[in-house]
């Protein structure tokens, strides 16, 4: 029985080397797993720290998750096809690189030809290259999965992240400055009644305690993440 | 001496990693089970901060900075290499990392086997990269200002780490509800130490 | 070859190297101009929004060169250099020299007959850089306008000093105090004027969540201003004493 593992042909695009439909249901796992199941930050612990930084309103929030979405889909299938090339002893170094080069190009060519989009995402640019997920999903899964199936986990992990940060954006700006999108949804009689914007909700503590919350109420819910002591 | 002093505390206790600039939680939020291998990640980081900080420093002054190329000759003042700076930063932080698993490996399996991937996430620490960006930032005024910040960041981090991962083996046995259970009540408790870290703020030395 | 060979592991990193560092080279040299150019047209947009016209970026070089009418560059005894090309000063090289080195830009408008004196600031914020420009009534005590930018504030909080809302607290406070003596405007929390009616007071209201921001902020006008004083007072005229 041959293995499997070294059979794939990572130089060839698109080859389908698993013989498996497009999207079979283990392919659509992938795509459905980090949502909950498996999701990035409140299951395998990564990307955190943006999750803190980029949640204070939902804007910034969903432009950095389509932001880590490009680049996750992009540097998986990268990695992906260089992956019976690069050495075991430098992989590290090899996929910071790529990231960091890609995010360093793209940024760039912002800067020259979309001047405005770049200074919206500018800030964005570090956040994203010392994003966990990143790094972790191109270790734990594109060093060692074919093309597709890469390309697959990186828009799947990043949807996960993707709806975590809008949850926890959701009720930071809802909470803290009542305002969603930045345009103000509490009305005005609320505050004449008394309601005063609940400031702490700005700060990255209460970010803390939200993600924990959130994490509760997913547990409560899929039992099978509850971790046994 | 008393300049160093000043930034050896500030950068453990008022500009902590953890609770003032919330860098490096992936790894702070995973690998706080037991102490013992927070103890271990801490230590990795202490010493990857402690060595990149400095070396990049140097690379900062000597290459990247507008006008650092000056030592070359005249003709090179005007070369400003500063957009290589987060590549280089972190091929330096990268091989440092690298080097670390290596050694992890070879003389502590056990815990090579625990940190699992969190060792090579180091690379990826915000907190290691970010120790970089801010020493930029910062304009020390020599290497052993910027080694000693790198050392007093790292130390701050694993207070932050040892600290949640000693609260955590103690409330194995309270009775949290079993959803809260492990990362839940990990969140909520670093949430709780970070407004109490917020008292630090105000310091000004 | 043999992937985990030393050789082998040598040559990828070669060539990795010579790859990403020939593409970065080439994306930032090509791109060199292109983005100079944005930068440059951003710096006239910023300034002409000070004093309170809005343009894009393409008309912006145009309504510059119609309202600035002089671009000084001051040494710190007020003198004017006439050597230094004042649109050209970086003020994150200029801090880094002494005080006695370093050239302060004053861009001086001209609109309908009414004169603006607008000063660029920068200082540092919580994660990075903060930067912007101020302009000053023709009493160089009144501000008639402010716009920030920054490199790394937090979404949602240090960022907001770029927003219109912001800004707009400045208009009409005043720098200078009764005694005649400079205070800057104050970034405060203890502002206690929601509507900020007071334009006495020297003091706007902060952003919630983004007090070392405002901190900045309030440090960068103060530090900036400073000085100009020099320049001001020769430029004395005994319109502007009678206030």
């Amino acid at each position: 029985m041959t293995s499997k593992k070294s059979n794939n042909k990572p130089l060839f695009f698109f080859v389908n080397e698993e013989k498996e439909p497009l999207f079979s249901k283990k392919n659509r796992a992938l795509l459905t797993d980090p949502l909950d199941d498996n999701n990035p930050i409140t299951v395998q612990v990564l990307g955190i720290c943006s999750a803190l930084a980029i949640t204070v309103q939902l804007k910034p929030a969903i432009v950095m998750s389509i932001s880590v979405m490009a680049v996750m889909a992009a540097s998986n299938v990268i990695i992906s096809l260089l992956r019976n090339l690069i050495p075991n002893r430098i992989r590290i170094i090899v996929q910071l690189v790529v990231v960091a080069s890609m995010v360093i190009l793209v940024d760039q060519v912002l800067r020259a030809y979309a001047y405005d989009v770049s200074k919206e995402l500018s800030i964005f640019i570090g956040l994203i290259i010392t994003n966990c997920i990143v790094m972790g999903r191109l270790e734990a899964f594109a060093l060692g999965n074919g093309v597709w199936k890469s390309f697959l986990d990186g828009i799947g992990n990043a949807a996960g992240y993707g709806v975590l940060l809008i949850a926890v954006a959701f009720f930071r700006e809802l909470l803290g400055s009542g305002k969603l999108f930045g345009i103000q949804v509490i009305p005005d009689a609320f505050y004449e009644m008394g309601y005063v914007n609940n400031g702490l909700m700005l700060l990255s503590p209460m970010a803390l305690i939200t993600v924990g919350i959130i994490i509760w109420l997913q547990r409560a819910r899929n039992r099978k993440l509850i971790e046994k002591n | 001496m008393e300049a160093y002093f000043n930034l050896f505390v500030k950068s453990i206790f008022i500009e902590n990693m953890i609770f003032a600039y919330f860098l490096g939680m992936c790894s702070y939020l995973a690998v706080s089970k037991t102490v013992k291998t927070a103890v271990g990640l801490g230590l990795a980081v202490i010493f990857v901060l402690a060595i990149t900080v400095p070396i990049n420093f140097l690379l900062d002054t000597y290459l990247l900075r507008p006008g650092a190329l000056a030592w070359l000759g005249n003709d090179y003042a005007s070369i400003d290499l500063s957009f290589l700076s987060f590549i280089m930063f972190i091929a330096v932080i990268a091989s440092m990392v690298q080097l670390v698993e290596m050694i992890v490996e070879k003389f502590a399996p056990a815990l090579y086997g625990a940190l699992g991937i969190f060792l090579p996430l180091i690379a990826v620490n915000c907190a290691i990269l970010g120790g970089s960006l801010f020493m930029q930032q910062k304009d020390f005024s020599g290497v052993v200002e910027s080694a000693v910040y790198g050392l007093g960041s790292g130390i701050g981090w694993l207070l932050a780490i040892l600290a949640i991962a000693a609260i955590r083996e103690k409330i194995t046995y309270s009775n949290v509800p079993a959803p809260l259970r492990g990362l839940g009540i990990t969140f909520i408790i670093t949430g709780l130490m970070a407004l109490g870290f917020m008292s630090f703020m105000g310091i000004k030395l | 070859m043999n992937r985990d060979s030393n050789g082998y592991t040598f040559l990828f990193a070669t060539l990795m190297v010579l790859v990403v560092a020939s593409a970065l080279a080439f994306t930032a040299s090509s791109l060199k101009g292109l983005q100079a150019e944005n930068v440059r047209k951003e710096k006239m947009q910023n300034i002409l929004a000070t004093i309170g016209i809005e343009t894009d970026r393409d008309q912006a070089e145009g309504l510059y060169k119609k309202y600035i009418v002089e671009e000084l560059a001051l040494t710190h005894t007020g003198a004017v250099d006439t050597q230094s090309e004042a649109f050209k000063i970086q003020l994150n090289g200029e801090l880094k020299k002494p005080v006695e080195a370093q050239r302060f830009p004053l861009y001086v408008a001209d609109v309908e007959g009414k004169k603006y004196y607008v000063v660029p600031l920068r200082g540092a914020g919580l994660w990075d850089a903060i930067w912007g420009y101020l302009a000053l009534k023709e009493d160089k005590n009144t501000i008639q306008g402010a716009v920030f930018d920054h490199k790394g504030e937090t979404a949602g909080l240090g960022a907001e000093i770029t927003q219109k809302w912001f800004q707009e607290r400045f208009v009409d406070e005043k720098i200078i105090d009764q005694n005649g003596q400079l205070v800057g405007i104050n970034v405060s929390k203890t502002n206690n004027d929601p509507t900020n009616s007071d334009k006495d007071d020297h003091e706007i209201d902060a952003i919630s969540g983004a007090t070392i921001t405002g901190d900045g902020v309030t440090a960068m006008i103060a530090e900036r201003l400073a000085h100009y004083l020099p320049y001001f007072s020769k430029e004395e005229t005994p319109l502007a004493l009678n206030n």
